[in-house]
């Protein structure tokens, strides 16, 4: 249960983080009511999206589930923690959450309010809810679905946003200490080992003694990349050969 | 429109950062599917090569990234 609730809760936190700076940003420059419609609109989207595409997952065999989420999961963890691994070498700049708040305000604030509905306000906020929760939908059901485990994940992910929501609106800032750029190092090696553990599996892998390779592959990717950071810091640094 | 444009965009985001890096992890997977559908690899140890093979599509992306940046 926890190894379906935990990812779950660690990735939704990244992704609530993003969704919340945004909805701040509005908040604070185009008033609360822009915030809380687009918000709203947002969740309605993403709860009927789910109402609507959830049920099919039951329809489809596991061993195709399993391959197909399973390379979904690489794509997206390695994707994650290719980032992860160039930030940590120094090669491109760190997340930020405090400089997206302020460039956002700034954005809002140049784009002057007409009398009437805010469709500005309430549009980004709708865009930021949508985007980011379609990647928390994603996730659930990447980690979720394939051990069967979609309560745990979900439970994870609604933890993940009870928590971040609290802590925004208690603060009325965004979160910048949260650090965004370790529990995307964290999530990427997790989803990378996940997705490479199902699409063996979904494939006919027999896995060393099934769940436990889990934690192999985990450990795997830590050292490939501490390994990535070390040799990139190393690539980055040495000076390029100018031709004669 | 414009929403639905940037939706799909934003999906396809989620996997692919890199055009290059995604094609190699690709490769990877799709190399893995036909020799394990044809049996041409050992189910026992086919799990290790292919964390092995993404291990190095993840170094190899970042070393190339590393030198495409320097100044």
């Amino acid at each position: 249960m926890l190894a379906a609730a935990l990812p779950a809760f660690l990735a939704s936190l990244v992704e609530f983080v993003e969704a919340l700076t945004i909805v701040l940003a509005v908040g604070t420059t185009r008033g609360w009511r822009s915030a809380t419609t687009g918000t709203a609109a947002g969740v309605a989207l993403l709860a009927i999206l789910v109402l609507a595409f959830g049920p099919m997952l039951g329809r489809v065999p596991l061993g195709i589930l399993q391959a197909v989420v399973g390379a979904m999961l690489v794509f997206f963890g390695l994707r994650w923690l290719r980032k992860a691994v160039l930030r940590y070498a120094g090669i491109i700049a760190l997340h930020d959450e405090a400089t997206i708040y302020e460039r956002r305000v700034g954005s809002l604030r140049a784009d002057a309010a007409r009398p009437g509905f805010d469709w500005v306000g309430s549009g980004t906020a709708f865009n930021a809810v949508v985007l980011e929760g379609l990647e928390v939908i994603f996730i659930v059901i990447a980690v979720g679905a394939t051990a069967g485990a979609l309560i745990p994940a979900s439970l994870g992910a609604a933890a993940a946003g009870v928590v971040v929501v609290g802590a925004g609106f208690a603060l009325r800032a965004p979160l910048a200490r949260v650090p965004e750029n370790s529990l995307k190092a964290i999530v990427g090696v997790m989803l990378s080992a996940f997705g490479t553990f199902w699409f063996g599996e979904g494939l006919g892998v027999a896995w060393w003694r099934d769940d436990v390779s889990l934690l192999v592959l985990v450990a795997g990717y830590v050292l490939a990349a501490a390994l990535g950071v070390a040799l990139a810091r190393r690539a980055h640094a040495r000076p390029r050969r100018i031709p004669a | 429109m414009q929403l639905l444009r940037t939706i799909v965009l934003e999906i396809a985001g989620l996997f692919i950062e890199d055009r290059w890096f995604a094609l190699a992890t690709a490769l990877v997977l799709g190399a893995f599917a036909l020799a394990a559908t044809t049996h041409v690899i050992e189910p026992h140890i086919g799990g290790y090569a292919l964390f092995a093979w993404l291990a190095a599509v993840l170094i190899g992306g970042v070393l190339y990234a590393a030198r495409s940046e320097r100044g």
